[in-house]
């Protein structure tokens, strides 16, 4: 498990590489924590598009970081997510909680003809 | 009906072994040819069993995790992960999504998980003497995937 922090004006990205369980994301939470006590951004996003597998422990980080983020008046992203991902994210309904998206690359296929993306 | 072939793999309930737990069972699970989504589901949810077992069954202290998995000429997986810690008291309680007993970042979704991903999660347990949860799921292959 890896993560790399990118600060931009007003958004602290995570990206996230490896795999996310209970065992490795006590680590991650640590070091998200301590870069957005540091820069207070309105936006933290998570970048999942690394991660080669989650459990239930992903949607944990990400709902602790909500939470974080709700009491700065921010937000989170979680986006670039698998699709094994994103189906574990969904049925925490993280949506309300988070933006939640999933990669691109794997989303395309499932449109259909004559559809547009819409976000 | 009798299994093809089975393994059998007794852990400590160390987190560090969560990873190598789930690699370990999809790895056998993958002679019944498996889709990488198929995978997937099975490595999801025997992580969070196991983790239930780590965090809740033995907490604050190490002790065994039993795990058989089975598999069948169907092209069935079972897989029973079994403890012999403090038990659940109200099983059907447990097994609500976004409900959970753990202190932190538990998301509480960990049979929500399991019973999204497999076909079949059946779940015995007795307070003071442990919890087996049983994981079933029809691996469908990865012929029927590609037609």
């Amino acid at each position: 498990m890896a993560i790399r922090l990118e600060i931009s004006p007003g958004c602290v990205t995570a990206f996230l590489e490896g795999e996310i369980d209970h065992h490795n994301a006590a680590a991650l939470r640590v070091c998200i924590d301590e870069a957005v006590e540091q820069y207070r951004p309105e936006t933290l996003r998570m970048d999942f598009g690394g991660v080669s597998f989650m459990d239930s422990s992903g949607v944990g980080l990400v709902m602790g970081r909500a939470g974080i983020m709700r009491v700065l008046g921010g937000r989170v992203e979680a986006v670039n997510l698998t699709p094994q991902a994103f189906k574990v994210m969904q049925l925490a309904n993280l949506d309300r909680l988070a933006v939640i998206r999933q990669k691109a690359r794997q989303r395309a296929p499932q449109r259909k003809e004559g559809q547009h993306e819409s976000e | 009906m009798k299994a093809n072939n089975t393994v059998k793999l007794e852990v400590e309930s160390r987190s560090v072994n969560e990873s190598f737990t789930r690699v370990v069972i999809s790895s056998f699970a993958a002679q019944l040819d498996p889709t990488i989504e198929e995978i997937n589901d099975i490595k999801t949810a025997v992580s969070e069993a196991v983790t239930n077992c780590i965090v809740h069954a033995y907490a604050n202290r190490v002790g065994r995790i039993y795990i058989t998995v089975s598999l069948y000429d169907d092209g069935l997986v079972k897989i029973k992960i079994r403890d012999k810690g403090c038990g659940i008291e109200d099983v059907k309680k447990a097994m609500e999504p976004l409900y959970t007993t753990a202190v932190g970042e538990r998301a509480g979704l960990g049979f929500a998980v399991m019973e999204s991903f497999m076909d079949r999660v059946k779940v015995h347990s007795k307070v003071g003497h442990g919890t087996s949860v049983i994981l079933e799921k029809r691996i469908a292959g990865r012929d029927a995937a590609h037609g």
